[in-house]
């Protein structure tokens, strides 16, 4: 973390918005005006509650939404322009995303082969029949699958198994940065950590960067280097795992982390829950302002004041 | 405290077309008064299953083979749920044991406005009228921690958000002063902040009502929070069971270490988690010894050829692990759970 002027930035988001026309006269602000970097290697974790805009963040960034304003620099190049076809292809082989739900996302009709290779034929990535399925194989075996398998249907597989093969189609593209969007929500909990470590030893054999999106706290802590939190549509606290988890300032962070439970009965026993009262904060008063190197906090001078004094 | 349930070797089966699956083999637990239950497991192992046989309402293919379920009611008489007839089970189901599931979108009635459903078993099991049940459906709403009653009984479940609903499920539950409360996992749908106030409604009205509540749940943390008791289900049967800081700080069962060594806590800093490898057993062909031995790298010998009985570690705690035999080797946890330990102060133990 302490070298960061000199890491080599991956993606950049600046001042992005998404925002959704319901009706004539309503418009949700999903995400507004939110900024962010992520750095080539590591893995950025981004938390909140269901709607604060953490799964449109990443949907708009792989450009299923048309962002409203602002801009995402993927590898130095805006991406949230207009783009030509070809551009397209570049950022959409090199951006890929892993699914919740990885029976939804894997078409029960297809082959494993035929749904892991779609990749590769959508981006002409394989010479020959015989290349395709040789690339296809190698991948398999490195989300711990077998060639075997490749020939069957999404419903013979087992939840964890049908997360692997969601890997797996995501990995075949040679992508350098992956969006999960709750990747380990939908399984049980001894599959889970079976699919944080893969999702770890692809990391470091594939050179990776992860933006890992989800709103299991421990679990995002264990796998990230950086932690963004968003409450409706604003990031408002960005720092290292260890400042958002032993130093964080922004009272709904503080809140978010007092609600999640652990498995220690004594801990539990004594947890006192803090009740974050939205409507104390006014999220467009604030500023993003740094208030150690790498942890940001959004809110004015005197509430970062006062909430350093509250902690 | 009164016991107020006693499950005594349990067996379920359903007749599926690939055949029978067996999918309680052998459970037993008791539970009194006032206290909190929780069962884990993972999908599957059974827990949702067993729960549901003590409601009475198990699919249509599903059978209790063996085994009974004694309920004794507040009069002191006890009866075996599991050879009540619909009929009977009607004055039970509701009235003495409630259930509270896991999406209330789904357990709620889309059509029907929230007063008339809370309403509805106040009037079925209490012989209310109209506007006495009126009445005691505005006290549970504001029981459950729902502002302006009067207006809300109007509205209809759509105008509620999540975690609103689930206090409408819950009030629906407690309308009868129920006796036993069955939670099957009633917060894995909503988000962090709002399954902390549930669980402290629930542990709320528990002080209030004495009602004892079965947990279901696969989150380890939420068992933490709101378990007196603790109960690990694994492929149909139970392999651990004890109180909830017996569980966590002094697991005996290779399983429950799986279990508790594959959640990180905050203080996990290891390059790799521990993970269980493979998947559960299919319980179409039930494996003949101990069901987690294909899974588990403390698995000795005995452990695929025969089922372990519950071994004594104290009066309330019961490990079902062949591990625990007198000629067993002495065998290391995985790091996490020996960590468990000191920080529970049974670092001294085996």
């Amino acid at each position: 973390m302490s070298h960061k002027n000199e890491r080599e930035v991956l993606l950049e988001v600046k001042n992005l918005k998404q925002y959704f026309k319901i009706s004539a006269n309503t418009v949700v602000k999903a995400i507004d005006d939110i900024s962010f970097t992520i750095y080539k290697g590591e893995t950025f974790g981004l938390v909140g509650e269901s709607g604060s805009g953490k799964s449109t963040t990443g949907r708009s960034i792989i450009r299923l939404y048309q962002p409203t304003a602002g801009e995402v620099y993927f590898k130095g190049k805006n991406i949230a322009t207009k783009l030509s076809k070809k551009e397209k292809a570049e950022v959409c082989q090199k951006i890929q995303m892993i699914f919740q739900d990885p029976m939804a996302c894997l078409n029960p009709r297809m082959r494993i082969i035929d749904i892991i290779a779609e990749g590769i034929d959508v981006h002409k990535l394989a010479k020959n029949k015989q290349d395709r399925e040789e690339k296809v194989y190698k991948i398999l075996e490195a989300v711990g699958l077998s060639k075997d398998h490749a020939g069957r249907y999404p419903h013979e597989f087992s939840g964890g198994q049908r997360q692997r093969i969601g890997i797996a189609r995501a990995l075949i593209t040679n992508p350098e940065f992956i969006i999960a969007d709750e990747p380990i929500s939908a399984l049980d909990v001894s599959i889970q950590a079976q699919v944080v470590n893969l999702m770890n030893t692809l990391k470091k054999e594939f050179g990776l960067t992860y933006l890992f999106i989800a709103h299991d706290l421990s679990m995002v802590k264990y796998i990230s280097d950086r932690i963004g939190v968003m409450h409706l549509g604003r990031l408002v606290e960005l720092g290292s795992a260890d400042d958002i988890y032993e130093h964080a300032i922004h009272p709904y962070t503080r809140s978010l982390l007092s609600a999640i439970p652990l498995p220690d009965p004594n801990y539990e026993r004594n947890r006192k829950r803090i009740i974050y009262d939205k409507s104390k904060v006014d999220y467009y008063a604030g500023t993003w302002t740094e208030v150690s190197p790498g942890h940001f906090v959004l809110g004015t001078e005197e509430e970062i004041k006062k909430w350093k004094e509250e902690k | 405290m009164r016991k107020i349930l006693d499950v005594n070797n349990l067996n379920i089966t359903f007749d599926t077309f690939a055949g029978p699956v067996s999918a309680v083999r052998g459970v037993s637990f008791t539970l009194h008064e006032g206290e909190t239950l929780a069962i884990v497991g993972e999908s599957g192992s059974g827990k949702s299953v067993a729960s549901k046989s003590i409601m009475g309402i198990l699919a249509d293919n599903g059978k209790i083979t063996n085994g009974s379920i004694t309920y004794t009611k507040d009069n002191g008489e006890d009866i075996d749920l599991a050879k009540l007839s619909e009929h009977e089970y009607q004055s039970i189901r509701g009235k003495e044991i409630a259930m509270v599931f896991q999406d209330p979108m789904t357990s709620l009635n889309p059509t029907m406005t929230i007063g008339r459903q809370i309403m509805e078993p106040i009037m079925k099991h209490q012989g209310c009228n109209k506007a006495e049940a009126r009445e005691k459906a505005e006290e549970l709403i504001t029981l459950v921690g729902i502002n302006e009653a009067k207006k809300r009984m109007n509205q209809y479940p759509h105008q509620f958000s999540g975690g609103m609903r689930q206090r409408i499920v819950i009030a629906i539950a407690l309308a009868c002063n129920p006796r036993i409360l069955i939670c099957d996992e009633p917060t894995t749908a909503l988000d962090v902040t709002i399954q902390a106030q549930i669980l402290e409604l629930i542990k709320d009205l528990q002080q209030k009502t004495n009602v004892a509540v079965i947990f279901i749940t696969h989150d380890l943390g939420v068992v933490a929070n709101v378990a007196d008791r603790v109960a690990v289900m694994y492929a149909g049967r139970v392999c651990e069971i004890g109180t909830s800081n017996e569980i966590f700080y002094n697991p005996c069962h290779p399983y429950t270490w799986g279990l508790l060594a594959s959640m990180p806590d905050l203080d996990t800093n290891e390059e790799l988690l521990y993970a269980i490898p493979g998947t559960p057993p299919n319980l179409l062909i039930p494996p003949k010894g101990d069901a987690f031995a294909f899974r588990s790298e403390y698995a000795l010998k005995i452990d695929y050829e025969e089922q372990p009985p519950m071994f004594k570690v104290s009066d309330t705690h019961y490990a079902a692990t062949w591990l625990l035999h007198e000629q067993a080797p002495k065998v290391t946890p995985p790091a996490a759970v020996l960590r468990l330990r000191e920080k529970g102060g049974y670092a001294h133990e085996s």
